[in-house]
């Protein structure tokens, strides 16, 4: 996000400052409250959540909700905990951000460097498909990968997902290699390097920064995806989300909160690592992803 | 048949039609400089020429082998671009060698291109450098250096110095020059500024509109422009061109032109063929160095002519002194030497030499020869 | 006289050719997965699809039923009071947020991950959280009883007319920071000339910004209201965690409509005419955004 600069001209008084570090220090509470209450709670035994308060640290420490959680929880019919769903995710989100990032980048670097006719319509049309409600297709792509043999499958989600993500993959490098002077490429040509080595060569090695935002926005929309996986991962394949959501909801036995609340940040972890780790690019992300421009 | 041929060149964008049947003929080692303001077409012909945008219709051959539709780097030419476009990740040396690389060179090889070269244009401490650490006259000595390892039939230089700063053009503009005479390379150069291509070439192309305008050589250019839009875009400050009447007096033809009070005076015209003229209109073009004070009239012309007018404005430029007055309606600039003694709003005797003026058709802008 | 240029060596042409082929499966696949089940789900409206899809034309039979239907209008009129409190307090929030940290605060490389955070976590996960802080009997209610402030209640989860301000809140949590991220992007882009002049102008602070600034937003403001306004149609997962719906089919929206219809009531036309209309909805905001967008662009 463009803010290198911290230069303002507006100029505020001492009590208005005031004023304004305690308004931004409730919302700062209001923002991480959710995050301690479950932290907090995941780590203390049942008996001292439903008896106890919730904003209070645990009084015995306890890693066995988490434990649980990972690997012995009921989650649907079988107790295995969250471990095999965690691996499933996995599977799923490696190949579904690597592809939907190699597309995203050669579609990008044709879309700008070898222009054609009516290469701007069919941007927009992939452009358009990020932001349709995904109800449209469920219909007809519960069909199709029926028909293509991989219903309930992980290959089937990676298809999904690779075939969803595209249009932002593509958006994103094609904003980047917009910026990117034609005539380089134009002199590699004269170099005598065609439209691979041009791409392998040229376009590649500057290609660090974007390829960071792509992959960070693609792992994070498919890791957290709830209505494909669903929809359309079947018993075996079901991803962290949609296994999460099996344990908290499910209505048998004991409301194990601490068992919930642990599984919930494990399904949060992997984005949230990222975003700790490379928040910059994960928000530089958001905004191409918003703001065009 | 030349070295480089264009021939019936044309080229349309859809219905757009942006060069017309251009024909230009390059000789070996010749420095050819395409001129004209933007969107003039000359940049679309070097990218023709070039390879990087197709030909409408009409031929281009280098060495007497048809280019039209031969990939760019099969076409044996090497371009320097405005931007430079030096490839970011890569050093100097790799940026100068990879269009070898990509031409299957052997390393042992490319090395001793890159060597030679990097030693004459004097970059042989960069070569290790990224593009990002250069300053603006390096990165255009590696760009130039990038297109002469290559040794090719054809160099094209796109506004290679309009990105540099003006004391630094000019260095460069030398540099050019220097090595187009040590090397003897054949160079199709594109520019807007006219002092680039009266400086380096051999031959100037000037263009508008998608029509060659003139081509020739910079003294053909510059004494005996072809029309109206050479003589006003080439030279600086531009052509002074002032409407006047045709009179024949005893045989003799002279131009009727008006001082700022609309007093009608006469200037006998050096040209023995405007007999045809008497009376009617013309376009008379006169260089502000053709203009100056008696004392300092060239000695060599047979035809200086007086004119009396007010000074408008002087302008010292150290070197020379410019001097405005206002004559058939229009300002006149006359170009003068720093130490004439000349006053804005006196009357002054201007001296006029006639036989560097020019006549234009007013109808068809044409020059009359 | 015209000459054909069909010397074209090889190599060029072929160089002319591979952007086409590379570029050509991600235009196969975005025109078959989107466009062509666009249509057929179109298609699928207009059938009398129950359990499998049928293709017996029924024409608008099922669009005349779906208005017909309580669960639909009630899913319409929540995503309406949904979308229009998600959008509006986001926004308010967003631009405060934004506005206050832009007053050289000490500690804003702190502040801005802590209030943008929640944008990289699931709906699921966010849904866990402020169910569980929303119960009554175990959140915030229970914590201001052990507090000692024994009369305060907060049961909006539990009550059918109050959940679906409850999805609001956790919603508004999990985005509104994105929002401030926005603004924020938009302030720092405005040339600071500006504002020293209006200073010298003379205008307050407050004038400052209401007449100056926030002006100058007017991108941002587009931005976020389209962005805002397109996840709320899509929002799924939020009610499955939060509300699972409920209390009854008191938070029902459009997206968990058409997935019980199709799916676990066997209306499978009536769920594709319900999509319909979510899409509909969505083009009639995108298409002209993204048009003007890429148009400006295109020059």
């Amino acid at each position: 996000m463009s803010v290198a600069s911290q230069d303002t001209a507006v100029k505020t008084g001492g009590i208005a400052k005031v004023f304004i570090y305690l308004i931004l220090i409730l919302f700062a509470l209001f923002y991480l409250l959710p995050l301690y209450v479950m932290l907090t709670n995941s780590l203390k035994p049942l008996s001292e959540i439903t008896g106890g308060n919730m904003m209070s640290l645990p009084r015995d420490w306890t890693i066995e909700a988490w434990l649980s959680a990972w690997s012995t929880a009921q989650v649907g019919v079988s107790p295995t905990g969250l471990q095999p769903y965690f691996v499933n995710s996995i599977l799923m989100v490696v190949p579904a951000v690597a592809i939907s990032t190699v597309l995203g980048a050669l579609n990008g670097y044709i879309l700008t460097k070898w222009r054609f006719r009516g290469d701007t319509l069919l941007f927009g049309l992939m452009l358009f498909a990020c932001f349709i409600p995904f109800q449209i297709v469920l219909i007809p792509m519960a069909r199709i990968l029926g028909l293509l043999g991989i219903a309930g499958t992980t290959q089937g989600l990676v298809l999904v997902h690779v075939v969803y993500g595209i249009g932002f993959s593509t958006l994103y490098f094609r904003n980047y290699y917009a910026s990117f002077p034609t005539e380089l490429v134009r002199a590699a040509m004269i170099d005598g390097a065609g439209f691979f080595r041009i791409f392998w060569r040229i376009m590649l090695p500057v290609s660090g920064p974007i390829a960071v935002v792509t992959i960070i926005w693609q792992f994070t929309n498919i890791w957290n995806d709830f209505l494909f996986g669903a929809s359309f991962a079947g018993l075996s394949a079901m991803p962290m989300t949609v296994a999460l959501n099996n344990l908290v909801n499910s209505s048998t036995g004991v409301r194990e909160y601490n068992v919930h609340f642990a599984g919930a940040i494990m399904a949060a972890l992997p984005t949230l690592l990222v975003y700790i780790v490379a928040g910059r690019f994960f928000v530089r992300g958001l905004m191409a992803g918003s703001v065009k421009g | 048949m030349g070295f480089l041929d264009i021939s019936h060149v044309s080229k349309a964008y859809g219905s757009v039609q942006v060069l017309h049947e251009v024909d230009i003929s390059v000789e070996e080692g010749e420095f050819i400089v395409l001129v004209g303001p933007s969107g003039c077409g000359k940049s679309t012909l070097m990218n023709m020429i070039a390879g990087l945008e197709p030909i409408t219709s009409g031929d281009i051959s280098i060495r007497g082998q048809v280019m039209n539709g031969v990939h760019p780097s099969k076409r044996n030419i090497a371009m320097v671009f405005q931007s430079y476009a030096l490839y970011p990740n890569m050093t100097v040396a790799q940026n100068m060698t990879f269009g070898l690389e990509m031409h299957g060179v052997p390393k042992a090889e490319r090395d001793k291109l890159l060597a030679d070269v990097a030693k004459l244009l004097q970059i042989d401490h960069l070569l290790a450098r990224k593009p990002g650490h250069l300053s603006g006259g390096q990165r255009q000595r590696v760009a130039m250096g990038r297109a002469l390892v290559r040794k090719p039939d054809v160099f094209l230089f796109d506004e290679p110095l309009s990105n540099l700063d003006a004391k630094l053009r000019v260095d460069m503009r030398t540099e050019i020059k220097k090595l187009h005479q040590k090397l003897g390379t054949t160079i199709v150069y594109v520019t807007h500024d006219q002092i680039e291509a009266l400086t380096l070439s051999t031959r100037i192309a000037v263009m508008n509109k998608g029509y060659i305008q003139q081509l020739g050589t910079p003294k053909e250019i510059y004494d005996t422009p072809a029309n109206l839009f050479v003589a006003t875009f080439m030279g600086s400050p531009a052509m002074n061109i002032l409407p006047a009447t045709v009179k024949l007096r005893d045989g003799l033809a002279y131009a009727e032109i008006s001082d700022v009070e609309g007093k009608p005076q006469l200037l006998q015209f050096s040209q023995a063929n405007l007999a045809s003229w008497d009376g009617k209109n013309v376009m008379l073009g006169i260089r502000p160095e053709a203009i100056t004070d008696i004392d300092g009239a060239d000695r060599k012309s047979k035809n200086i002519q007086r004119f009396s007018n007010l000074v408008t404005v002087t302008e010292p430029a150290g070197s020379d002194t410019f001097v405005t007055m206002t004559a058939s309606g229009r300002d006149v600039v006359a170009r003068m030497r720093a130490d004439a003694s000349v006053a804005a709003r006196d009357r002054f005797e201007f001296a006029i030499n006639m036989d560097k003026a020019v006549v234009f058709d007013p109808a068809t802008e044409a020059r009359i020869p | 006289m015209p000459v054909q240029n069909n010397r074209a060596d090889i190599r060029t042409r072929l160089q002319d050719l591979i952007p086409k082929i590379v570029l050509a499966p991600s235009v196969a696949a975005i025109l078959i997965f989107v466009y062509g089940f666009i249509v057929f789900t179109g298609y699928l409206s207009l059938t009398d699809s129950k359990m499998l899809p049928s293709f017996d034309f029924v024409g608008f039979d099922n669009y005349a039923r779906l208005f017909d239907l309580p669960a639909w209008n009630t899913a319409l009129i929540n995503l309406v009071i949904f979308a229009a409190l998600y959008i509006a307090i986001c926004t308010v929030i967003g631009l405060a947020l934004a506005i206050l940290l832009d007053q050289k605060i000490r500690g804003e490389g702190l502040l801005r991950p802590i209030y943008l955070y929640p944008m990289a976590l699931s709906f699921i996960v966010t849904g866990t959280a402020w169910k569980w802080f929303l119960d009554p009997g175990l959140g915030l209610e229970n914590t201001m009883h052990l507090w000692g402030w024994t009369d305060f209640q907060f049961g909006w989860i539990k009550d059918r007319h109050m959940a679906i301000y409850t999805l609001v809140i956790a919603a508004v949590w999990q985005t509104s920071g994105f929002v401030m991220a926005m603004f924020l992007a938009g302030l720092r882009g405005i040339d600071n000339e500006i504002l020293k002049a209006a200073q010298i102008d003379g205008a307050s602070n407050f004038a400052l910004y209401r007449r100056i600034v926030i002006p100058l937003l007017r991108p941002a403001f587009l931005s976020a209201f389209v962005i805002l306004f397109h996840m709320a149609i899509k929002s799924y997962d939020l009610v499955i965690a939060l509300t699972g719906g409920g209390p009854g089919r008191a938070t029902e929206l459009p997206a968990t409509f058409m997935y019980s219809y199709t799916f676990t009531r066997n209306s499978m036309g009536i769920g594709a005419a319900s999509a319909v209309i979510m899409l509909m909805t969505v083009a009639a905001i995108m298409i002209p955004y993204l048009y003007s967008e890429l148009g400006r662009k295109e020059k």
